[in-house]
């Protein structure tokens, strides 16, 4: 599986800084806790293609990148089990998933 | 003889560290064993007398060698810089005298109070409060700089406020206390500013450093500013010893003061912490010196009237402590005079004997009062000599003491005294001494014949005290009579207690002069003080002269006298009409002014609050929302700063290191 | 040829992406979740990346989403056609966002270092290499990754299961 690749590595990058922009846009706007955690997940999905990219196109000798895109995958699937615990256990207690009415924080 | 005892003296800090030992082993561990705390702090109190003993006994032996070279042991306690301070002991004769009385008057006290606060509920209190008493004074004496003495000063003033509140279910106790405090915290504010003052002009407050940078050279001087700048520095450390040494117009207190236990009286206000100020004044003597001529005159004069005035009110006084206390407060003008005509040496040495005499004579009183059930009016006493033959022994003892009868302690000091303001050129202090040596004796003979020989009072039962108060009271007696025969090898105490303060091959002052003892002058006074006692006799036991009768011919006399010169009523005047005044306009600055401004702060950040709490939304959304554009606009601000997008160098910006 | 599939799948995960965080219906979100994992793990093919594909897809695409879709089927509450709003700040989030992201454009933009185009891929089998790599270089990382995802294992399970009332 060699592809002769015509696309820069400018083009990934953008492509990734799009996926990351917008999970932030999710993690900023959605009401939904779920949604915001799915927002979550894009950008670390995004950050995982710079990691590949970069390796691809500056380090083609290696596979370090793809070592680190190994690793937060495994880091996110942690974090998808424990937040949408978390989730869950606050949704049995204050029966919503809304984002507005977590406000504990407040005062 | 010197050296060996050398190492002896560096152990000095042990006498007020085994009182504080026993204050705090009393008020941890044996707080709830009232025999246990008795033993703990008078055993600590014994020992600490003990070692005192040796001292004084090396220093005795060292003679003039220890004169020259005080020993002085301390450690460093802060050192910043421009701020250096030592916190440590000094062993010279003037401290040694003042550890033996200090330990003999408080073991003597303390022993006594075993028999007097018997049964009360306060009891491992007051032996703890005793404990720290005696730390605090025994410190004080041994300190090393000023700032040292004013800290045990002001633990001495705590002291004195816990144990003259001791009954604090009593009113009039708590209002004594408070007023004692007030009082003296006036003077100690003084003593303060002159702590500074010297601080500021000399950069230490090591009393050898000071007298060392003062002594002799115009080069000291003109560091001090002059003798002007010394002078103010010497009335502003003076205000001190008025408060503490209850000098007129800051006297009111002491007699208040006897509302806590008499034991209390006899080692604080009598024969201790009152005569700090005198002590005070001695150790820094140099100061006043090197000050106008004038502050020493003032020293004098202050305490001669001071003398004469609290004579005069004792005479007029019908409570036995009230009595007692007044005539501590004359001794007290003695002790000062004695330091203003320029007799150190007499001074401490009419410290020392006044210390015996007249803590014996209130612990006397305590065991009247203690065997007439709290009854404190010597007309409601008489006849107490037959029933309790001890008691009135050794107060008899102190009666003839105070009143200067050869060969009683207090004869030799007040002797000296009156022959040192008479020979230093000051005849007005002199008369006015032996006017109130007169006074002294009558008005002690007064109490002594209408508490102890008159007609027996058949409502009371009195019957002598346990030897827990016996005892005390004969080895102070013991001392009131042969302590004034220190002086008599060479007729001077000056050859125990010289001063310490010699630089530069210089004595500047306490020079031992073989000044021979001046019989004539000492006739005199003795004749004062025989009339003084006589006429008291003919007055209250054979009354051949009317006392009602004086009184009722000069009745605004009497009355001025009764009332102590309306003193009290003046400071209430003063503090109802002018402080009141005072205190109303700053009232409403405070209320208006201050508060307004505080309000308003209080309104201005209120109302930003209730604006930025709308940003306090408590949801991570909108933190995380903040963070990051805030990550931007700072990322955006430094590429701009830099100058150009294509300068963008993401490793560097976002802290990358290569 | 592969420019064209590049752009079908990077076309397809943004705006699988965007359908994420735009739809008003949280189930549909979750789906266009899976598509935007399943461009992303085409991309990773593209870039020589086979391992990672795969784990991406069945991570991901398979495990990821399907607690996703639980998670909404447990805490569905109303009408799922309103489930996913976007709350009262959403202008501003808009607004950092894309700020951001011209900020990040520009970066990549103006880098000429990575204005480049691809060598050749020189690791024969990437699978094996990773391996390698992970117990050797990496064993640390590999064993703290291991127990990391045995607590949140743990955690997972309790937090989800809840503490009883009467402990």
């Amino acid at each position: 599986m060699n592809f002769n690749l015509s696309v820069g590595l400018s083009t990934y990058l953008l492509v990734g800084a799009m996926l990351f922009c917008l999970g932030l846009y999710g993690v900023f706007a959605k009401k939904n806790i779920v949604a915001v955690l799915m927002s979550i997940e894009l950008m670390l999905n995004a950050v995982n293609l710079n990691f590949v990219a970069f390796n691809r196109f500056l380090a083609v000798s290696s596979v370090v990148g793809q070592v680190a895109a190994l690793f937060v995958i495994v880091l996110a699937a942690a974090e998808v089990a424990v937040g949408l615990a978390l989730v869950i256990a606050i949704y049995r207690t204050r029966h919503t998933t809304n984002t507005d009415e977590f406000n504990w924080l407040k005062w | 003889m010197f050296t060996e005892m050398h190492s002896l003296y560096e152990w000095a800090w042990v006498i007020p560290a085994l009182p504080l030992l026993s204050f705090l082993l009393i008020a941890f561990v044996t707080k709830r064993s009232k025999g246990l705390s008795a033993a703990v702090s008078i055993l600590a109190i014994l020992c600490a007398f003990g070692l005192a003993i040796a001292i004084a006994a090396g220093v005795i032996g060292s003679g003039s060698e220890i004169v020259k070279h005080p020993v002085i042991t301390s450690i460093n306690w802060l050192d910043i810089s421009g701020l250096k301070l030592n916190f440590g002991t000094v062993v010279d004769p003037l401290s040694t005298m003042m550890l033996f009385v200090v330990g003999l008057v408080a073991s003597m006290v303390q022993i006594y109070s075993v028999g007097y606060m018997h049964g009360d509920r306060g009891w491992s209190r007051y032996f703890a409060y005793q404990s720290l008493f005696a730390m605090s004074m025994l410190g004080l004496v041994i300190a090393t700089n000023l700032l040292e003495l004013f800290i045990f000063w002001e633990l001495v003033g705590l002291c004195s406020y816990l144990l003259i509140g001791f009954w604090y279910h009593k009113v009039s106790a708590r209002e004594a206390a408070k007023k004692a405090f007030m009082t003296t915290r006036v003077g100690d504010f003084g003593l303060l500013l002159g702590i500074l003052f010297l601080f500021s002009k000399y950069g230490t407050l090591d009393f050898v450093h000071l007298a060392a940078l003062m002594n002799g050279t115009a080069q000291g001087l003109a560091l001090a500013g002059g003798v002007g700048y010394i002078t103010l520095t010497a009335f502003l450390l003076f205000v001190g010893p008025i408060g503490k040494s209850g000098q007129f117009p800051l006297h009111v207190w002491l007699p208040d003061a006897m509302e806590g236990p008499t034991p209390v009286s006899a080692l604080i206000h009598a024969a201790t912490m009152v005569v700090a100020g005198v002590f005070l004044v001695a150790r820094i003597y140099f100061i006043f010196q090197h000050a106008a001529p004038g502050a020493l005159e003032f020293v004098a004069g202050l305490g001669a009237f001071t003398a004469i005035f609290a004579a005069t009110i004792a005479i007029a006084q019908d409570d036995i402590k009230r009595i007692l206390a007044y005539s501590t407060l004359s001794q007290l003008g003695y002790m000062m005079f004695a330091l203003g005509v320029g007799s150190l040496t007499a001074s401490m040495f009419h410290l020392m004997t006044h210390a015996f005499f007249k803590a014996l004579m209130f612990l006397g009183a305590g065991s009247v009062i203690h065997a007439l059930h709290e009854k404190q009016n010597i007309w409601d006493m008489g006849g107490l000599w037959k029933k309790m033959p001890i008691t009135g022994t050794t107060f008899a003892i102190g009666v003839l003491a105070i009143s200067g009868i050869p060969p009683f302690a207090g004869f030799w000091s007040k002797d000296e005294i009156l022959s040192a303001a008479l020979q230093n050129g000051h005849p007005i202090i002199y008369a006015v001494g032996l006017f109130t040596a007169f006074l002294t004796a009558f008005y002690m003979g007064r109490l002594f014949f209408v508490a102890f020989m008159g007609p027996e009072k058949k409502e009371n039962h009195p019957h002598e005290s346990p030897y827990w108060m016996t005892v005390p009271l004969i080895i102070l007696a013991f001392f009131s009579t042969v302590g004034g025969l220190v002086a008599l090898p060479y007729h001077n105490f000056a050859f125990y207690v010289r001063n310490y303060i010699f630089v530069n091959g210089v004595v500047s002052l306490g020079t031992f002069t073989h000044e021979g003892m001046a019989w004539g002058l000492a006739g005199i006074s003795v004749l004062f003080g025989l009339a003084g006692l006589v006429l008291a006799y003919m007055t209250y036991v054979t009354q051949t002269v009317k006392a009602e009768a004086v009184a009722a011919r000069f009745p605004g006399v009497y009355k001025l006298l009764k009332n102590k010169y309306y003193i009290d009523e003046i400071y209430l005047w003063i503090i109802r009409n002018i402080m009141d005044g005072v205190g109303k306009v700053l009232y409403w600055f405070d209320i208006h002014i201050i508060d307004g401004v505080i309000n308003g702060l209080a309104l201005i950040t209120r109302g930003g609050a209730g604006g930025l709490r709308r940003v306090h939304t408590g949801q991570l959304q909108t933190y995380a929302l903040v963070f990051f554009l805030a990550v931007v606009v700072i990322f955006l601000a430094y590429t701009m700063g830099s100058g150009q997008v294509s300068a963008l160098n993401p490793l560097a910006m976002l802290g990358g290191v290569k | 040829m592969s420019t064209v599939v590049f752009f079908i799948f990077a076309i397809l995960a943004v705006a699988s992406a965007w359908g994420v965080v735009t739809s008003k219906n949280i189930v549909h979100s979750a789906f266009f979740l899976a598509l935007t994992f399943v461009g992303v793990a085409a991309l990773y093919v593209l870039l020589n990346a086979d391992f990672i594909a795969a784990v991406q897809i069945l991570v991901y695409t398979g495990a990821v989403s399907i607690m996703v879709v639980f998670a909404v089927m447990l805490t569905l509450r109303g009408d799922v056609r309103e489930s996913s709003e976007e709350n009262r700040k959403w202008g501003w989030g808009l607004f950092t966002a894309g700020l951001l992201f011209v900020v990040i454009a520009l970066v990549i933009l103006t880098n000429t270092d990575w204005r480049i185009l691809a060598g050749p891929w020189t690791v024969q089998n990437t699978a094996a290499s990773l391996s390698r790599l992970l117990l050797t270089s990496y064993m640390i990382p590999f064993e703290a990754s291991a127990i990391l995802l045995t607590i949140a294992l743990i955690g997972a399970v309790i937090l989800a299961k809840g503490v009883k009332e009467d402990k």
